[in-house]
């Protein structure tokens, strides 16, 4: 495009310029409403309007991370969250295209198996919490445990119907080839089928962060949902809100994430 | 024709079963297609067409009646038979060259001698410059190119063509129909099409089968000879006799579609 910059016409230059601005307009008024906001809960909670101890206020917020942050325990509870979540999710989605693999490679076993999918999917999965914690005990193995339950339904869905959608006529060259079915696999339906698994990945992302919280409302001593379920027991709503945020800005990180590692994976497919 | 037919369909009959019932799609198919012919199959859609190719190809076994190549009959697929599908099926996440080399990895058959001959089918058919180029870089007509070679890599003695061109608009399909026709003969391979295009079949081949509706039988095979000396399906598509032989196909399909 830069070479061809000599070439650009007025109007187009016109034009250009009216794209950008209106992005710089957009992303102003995004940050001024932020602000406004923030702006509005902290006077409305100095001035009384609004009762701090219920609501919280951002001054608050900021004295809260500051504290958590010179205790040490705000990388420690950041941690222990991402970690559950980051290996959640990679298991679920591990886990999740091994079966998807294994019910393509028995079309009687996918039948077979069909109605417990379905249950299994559309059951709440932390209604399984209390059996987990049971099972497992009330560890960060068993918060683990529920963030993967959480996403590895899905995954075998979505990744087993990804590689039913392989044209057929593909796996017919292949076969006039005397290809084995695990060579079809291979050759054919793992690769086609990758876009497919990266957009598991970003659901299960989401996915396991509400399993990992849940499970850490349910048992752990660490962790941003143990801050914010202690700081609710406690009454301190500072706790809480600010547990919230970096829960916000970790799960929005970690997604950004995820879209950057398919785009990277999408350029070397190219 | 005293040599032995390269391919020999032998009262084949094919019967599908459903919860609805059987369905009979062939019903006492006999074809001998011998060395260097290429053959259109033409029919209604499903007539079973694409059946007897499946068939052919070994992907399908015959409830009666017995397929053989070179003598031998048909079990299971075979090296000895290409497919073409209907679009090109080029892998989009691999290069042109590891495309065109797929069978050839499929069978193990991957060695210097192999990978040479495959080199020169791409420089002879112009798509050398682009064996690191991804599919999608390239044009409906040389992906097809692609397509093709990569069936004649394994070097097959017989092409199944299955609607090979339908998928591509009207001018790709008169060039491609065009180059492969070219192709095949340059490489002395024999072809079966099987296509619904009369106009295609008609200016390709030597010889066209006319399938009646289903059940399939063979309703007639017409010997195409046509006044074309460049011999290539564009331009024969201009000889005089093409007419006739177009209105004497059609009138036997329409028959069978009232």
């Amino acid at each position: 495009m830069s070479n061809r910059h000599q070439d650009i016409s007025p109007e187009q230059a016109a034009y250009l310029r009216g794209v950008r601005r209106n992005k710089a307009n957009i992303f102003l008024s995004q940050i001024l409403l932020l602000i406004a906001l923030l702006g509005l809960w902290e006077l409305a909670a100095t001035l009384g309007w609004i009762n701090p101890f219920i609501t919280s206020q951002p001054s608050g917020i900021v004295k809260t991370i500051v504290n958590l942050y010179s205790s040490g325990g705000l990388f420690r509870h950041v941690g222990v969250t991402v970690l559950e979540t980051v290996v959640g999710f990679s298991l679920g989605t591990a886990l999740g295209t091994l079966i998807a693999v294994l019910l393509w490679w028995s079309e009687s076993l996918a039948k077979v198996l069909d109605p417990y999918l379905v249950v299994l999917n559309s059951l709440p999965k932390v209604a399984l919490g209390p059996i987990i914690i049971v099972w497992i005990g009330s560890g960060m193995t068993a918060i683990i445990v529920m963030a993967l339950l959480v996403s590895v339904v899905v995954t075998i869905l979505g990744v087993h119907a990804g590689f039913c959608q392989v044209d057929p006529d593909r796996i017919k060259l292949l076969k006039t080839f005397g290809a084995s079915k695990q060579q079809i696999l291979q050759k054919a339906v793992l690769p086609g089928s990758i876009p497919t698994i990266i957009s598991a990945l970003k659901i299960n992302v989401g996915l396991s962060w509400v399993g990992v919280i849940v499970g850490e409302f349910l048992v752990s001593k660490a962790g941003l949902g143990y801050l914010a379920v202690y700081g609710g027991q406690v009454f301190r709503l500072n706790l809480v809100m600010t547990s919230v945020i970096i829960l916000g800005v970790a799960a929005a990180v970690m997604y950004l994430a995820v879209v950057l590692l398919e785009k990277l994976f999408i350029r070397w497919q190219q | 024709m005293g040599a032995k037919p390269l391919v020999q369909v032998k009262e084949i009959v094919m019967k599908y079963h459903s919860p609805e019932g059987e369905t009979t799609a062939l019903e006492n198919i006999s074809l001998d297609v011998f060395q260097g012919q290429f053959i259109s199959i033409v029919g209604p859609s499903g007539c079973g067409k694409s059946t007897l190719l499946n068939i052919i190809a070994g992907l399908a076994k015959p409830t009666l009646g017995i397929v053989t190549i070179n003598g031998r009959p048909v079990e299971g697929v075979s090296a000895s038979v290409g497919y073409m599908p209907q679009t090109d099926q080029l892998f989009e996440w691999r290069t042109i060259w590891k495309n065109v080399i797929l069978g050839l990895e499929v069978q193990n058959k991957l060695t210097a001698e192999t990978r040479e001959s495959v080199r020169m089918l791409l420089e002879r058919y112009g798509l050398w410059e682009f064996r690191n180029s991804f599919p999608r870089q390239l044009s409906g007509g040389m992906r097809q190119r692609a397509a093709l070679i990569r069936t004649l890599a394994i070097d097959p003695e017989i092409l199944l063509l299955d609607e090979a061109f339908s998928a591509l608009d009207y001018q790709t399909r008169l060039v491609v129909s065009d180059e492969v026709k070219g192709i095949i003969s340059r490489e002395g391979k024999t072809a079966i099409l099987v296509t619904h295009d009369i106009s295609e079949a008609i200016s390709m081949s030597d010889h066209v089968v006319v399938l009646t509706k289903r059940p399939g039988t063979i309703k007639s095979i017409h010997k195409i000879v046509l006044t074309c000396p460049e011999h290539t399906p564009i331009k024969c598509r201009e000889a005089p006799e093409f007419r006739d032989y177009f209105n004497r196909i059609w009138k036997e399909l329409d028959i069978h579609v009232q």
